[in-house]
């Protein structure tokens, strides 16, 4: 996909778009609907600015990097779970009006901000990371790419939430208070899978977490913007060590005579 | 004393202003030391800007060349920032980088690791060895996550989404804060017994930048005003490579590590421009062939760096010329190509996905360039101050008693120009000093009462704008304002142009007095900006008044009408301070100077 190249000091053709933005807060709200004026390269965080500084000075969004980085624009685009400044306005239908509206499986504040802060209490519950004694004079530890290969994909979480946005467990049976959602069991195999780590959180996993709640139907997967394997990677192998540790009794068996880790 | 209502009081013995990579590894090591802390973030915890950190974190634990060791590290260092740097903190810097980076392992960071499983370093410009300890091209993610996930263990009370308005003094001290939170818009009074700014920076004065909206230089406008000391404000890093197209993302960051893993910077002739203009002070130190070039990339001990690896000020003002001469690319800057390793080695498109994923996606997504195949199009983005409060080169307290700050918002480790992977590693030394010695301040003393009247003053001084829903609008000051720091304090800067440029901020200012806003307290960004505004008009004032000022071009500042370095610049630092009568006062400070053993070490690097 090279890119044309073109005067800078031309004009793009611009088209205006019309935006449908849910603006409200705990108590209820509506959609409004915003003209923009689009060109070229513009994301719908674009769009949302444009309207903050032209037509609506107390639209409340929330952002911050607006390189995908940072995970702090997340928000429903037509309806999909997305980071707005990741969202092209090319890839959304041509003609049609955007619909803009906050994640749905978190409390309203206001328009396109909620309250995720269920996820920094949720993290918080987690047991630490705990490493084993350094193995160099140094203080430091040997550890080969191979093995931190798979802890790395983890960690790239941007903590943008729209994973727990989309679980049904989360959005549909609120389970707030019985499922940690998949970017937390996700933070929990990151911390399993870390070749210094010595804790133990599967039992975590089993009785607190609600691991078992997840019917992996892969939403959270579909919808991660760093492309982690959150299902495939994270919670199946997490899933396998919980019916490892509590429901095959042989290798339960063969364990308690095993030293752990 | 009786306390106005309405406002939610809290209280520590430590109060940390932001939540990056410095004020998160303060928060630790205050937590660590005893004392109750507190940590006030813009955003949601972990999103501070820190995160856009790509590059690495710089510490000489020579693990990939045994040559490195922290005297090399302080001579680079010292030599980057053009021999205005305080001495002292260069020192500590240097020597207690490579612990802390080990520390950050312990709290579960994942480095990237050399074949015999140590931490990976990279080659950076004006770093003579590979010694940036980095994550792919996601190292600040990778830092403040790890202090994000190791600090909320530690005891501190996190308070997110809140912003300060001022600090509190009392007889000379700092007493607390004032603030409000972005979610209800209520004021808030922080009493604490020492106060650390972690700011963070202030590209946000500026139209091109790769800063996120945070970067508006609260804590260099809370300590100016609280009548702390801003040094070295002239020195504001432009980075080389930020993106150009499509617009609404120019000025995004394309980190150095891409040229680091082989990328080269060429004009729309197709030429290596780079290799026309090499400073003598780097002259040893550069390639005179291409191939050299790539031997150094591949880990050629022989070799010298590419001239793509010079510092930063140097790299953008060349790709400048190269735009200003006609040679630049379609949309207004230069080209960058990685892609072309593909004739040195096999699988170069699997290698740069995995050196550099977040640049793939970056601009696979954002600009529908496969960097992989194409050259990337890139120039000059606003990145990084310098300059910042003056703080002493041990404590990191300012000359306010109780007033700590650490990172960016501090000056004195950068001088005239800082290298990169030296911010992240700054972030974590410094963050531990001043964490260190804010808990000894406030150990050693007793709280003193904030003042009502001071909290009045300050609250009406924001809530103001509400009555004028007819006023002006603040977004349209705030682009004014970064158009004139764009255009008249840029990367080349003349006498007449900035003049022109305090003119401007003089009337921005009228403006600003009559800023109104509408709607409700409730996340109303109209009125966060306009309190914001009177930080980056304090900011863009000390830049401007301090490149004045200072009538020569080094390191970071380059004056078309003072195109040499003085040697008589060469003794100072600038201090802006706020005068008794309000205005902002600009006066000259001998820089620190180096004791002899530190001299000696210059002196045999050279």
């Amino acid at each position: 996909m090279p890119t044309a190249p073109s005067n800078p000091h031309s004009q793009e053709a611009s088209t205006t778009v019309q935006f449908r933005i849910w603006r409200g807060d705990s108590t209820g709200g509506a959609f409004q609907t915003y003209p923009v004026v689009v060109s070229e390269g513009m994301v719908v965080l674009d769009c949302v600015h444009r309207i903050q500084a032209e037509q609506a000075n107390d639209l409340a969004v929330r952002w911050n990097c607006k390189a995908g980085k940072c995970g702090s624009c997340s928000a429903e685009i037509n309806g999909q779970p997305k980071l707005m400044c990741m969202t092209r306005m090319e890839t959304l239908p041509v003609g049609q009006p955007v619909t803009v509206e906050p994640l749905r499986s978190f409390p309203s504040i206001r328009d396109l901000v909620t309250d995720v802060s269920w996820n920094f209490r949720v993290k918080k519950k987690i047991k630490p990371f705990k490493p084993r004694k350094p193995d160099n004079a140094d203080g430091s530890w040997t550890m080969m790419q191979e093995d931190v290969d798979r802890v790395q994909e983890f960690r790239k979480c941007i903590e943008c939430f729209l994973c727990q946005d989309v679980c049904h467990v989360l959005r549909d049976h609120h389970k707030h208070d019985e499922f940690i959602g998949p970017r937390f069991l996700m933070y929990t195999a990151a911390l399993e899978m870390h070749p210094l780590d010595t804790e133990d959180r599967i039992a975590d996993l089993k009785n607190n977490d609600g691991i078992g709640y997840c019917n992996i139907t892969k939403c959270c997967t579909k919808v991660c913007p760093e492309h982690i394997g959150i299902t495939d990677n994270a919670i199946i192998p997490m899933k396998e060590r919980v019916v490892d540790e509590f429901y095959d009794p042989m290798t339960r068996l063969f364990r308690m005579f095993k030293p752990k880790k | 004393m009786s306390f106005p209502d309405g406002f939610i009081v809290h209280e520590h013995d430590v109060l940390v202003i932001g939540a990056g990579g410095a004020g998160l590894r303060a928060a630790i090591e205050a937590s660590g030391a005893g004392v109750t802390v507190g940590v006030i973030c813009k955003s949601l915890l972990g999103k501070a800007h820190t995160v856009m950190a790509e590059g690495g974190m710089a510490a000489a634990m020579g693990n990939v060349d045994d040559r490195d060791n922290w005297e090399v590290h302080f001579a680079d260092t010292m030599r980057g920032g053009q021999y205005l740097n305080n001495p002292i903190m260069a020192e500590h810097h240097a020597k207690e980088s490579p612990d802390r980076v080990r520390e950050l392992e312990s709290w579960g960071a994942v480095f990237d690791r050399t074949k015999e499983g140590k931490i990976l370093q990279r080659n950076f410009g004006g770093h003579r060895y590979p010694r940036l300890a980095h994550v792919g091209d996601r190292t600040g993610l990778e830092l403040i996550r790890t202090l994000q996930d190791h600090g909320i263990h530690q005891g501190m009370e996190v308070f997110m989404e809140m912003t300060v308005v001022s600090l509190l003094k009392s007889g000379g001290r700092i007493a607390g804060v004032l603030g409000y939170d972005r979610e209800r818009g209520r004021m808030h009074v922080w009493k604490a017994k020492a106060v650390i700014l972690a700011t963070g920076g202030i590209g946000k004065s500026f139209r091109i930048t790769s800063n996120s909206w945070e970067g508006t230089g609260d804590g260099h406008s809370l300590a100016y005003h609280a009548g702390a000391e801003l040094m070295d404000m002239e020195f504001v890093q432009f980075h080389p490579t930020g993106m150009v197209w499509p617009p609404s993302v120019r000025g995004i960051l394309v980190t150095e590590g891409v040229r680091g893993e082989g990328g080269v910077l060429r004009n729309s002739e197709g030429k290596r421009f780079m290799f026309d203009d090499v400073p003598d002070a780097y002259r040893a130190q550069v390639a005179t062939t291409e191939d050299e070039g790539w031997k150094y990339v591949c880990g050629d001990k022989n070799a010298n760096r590419p001239p793509e690896l010079l510092t930063r000020d140097h790299v953008a003002r060349c790709i400048n010329r190269e735009i200003k001469a006609g040679r630049g690319s379609p949309h207004g800057g230069v080209f960058l190509d990685i892609a072309w390793i593909k004739e040195k080695i096999p699988n170069a498109s699997a290698h740069i996905q995995r050196k550099l994923p977040s640049m793939y996606h970056q601009f696979k997504q954002l600009a529908g360039v496969d960097i992989t195949t194409e050259r990337m199009e890139v120039g000059p983005t606003t990145h990084y101050v310098m300059g910042g409060v003056a703080v002493d080169g041990d404590t990191q307290e300012s000359c306010v008693p109780g007033l700590f700050a650490a990172g960016e918002v501090t000056a004195g480790l950068h001088g005239a120009n800082r290298l990169g992977g030296n911010s992240l590693s700054d972030l974590v030394v410094f963050g531990k000093l001043a964490g260190e010695h804010a808990a000894k301040f406030a150990k050693a003393n007793r709280a003193v009462e904030v003042d009502p009247a001071q909290i009045n003053e300050h609250t009406q001084e924001i809530e103001k704008v509400f009555d004028r829903p007819t006023g002006e609008n603040p977004f349209a000051i705030q682009y004014a304002l970064q158009d004139a720091m764009q255009d008249l304090v840029g990367i080349v800067r003349t006498e007449k142009e900035m003049e022109l440029a305090l003119v401007k901020i003089e009337e921005l200012k009228k403006r600003y007095k009559n800023v109104g806003i509408t709607g409700h307290r409730e996340y109303n960004p109209g009125w966060h900006t306009s309190i914001d505004l009177n930080c980056m008009l304090t900011v863009s004032e000390s830049i401007t008044r301090s490149a004045l000022e200072r009538k020569e071009s080094r390191g970071a500042q380059f004056r078309d009408d003072y195109p040499d370095k003085s040697a008589e610049c060469s003794t100072f630092n600038l201090l802006a301070k706020k005068a008794p009568d309000g205005t902002m006062e600009i006066r000259r400070r001998p820089v620190v100077a180096m004791r002899p053993d530190l001299k000696a070490i210059i002196e045999k690097m050279k």
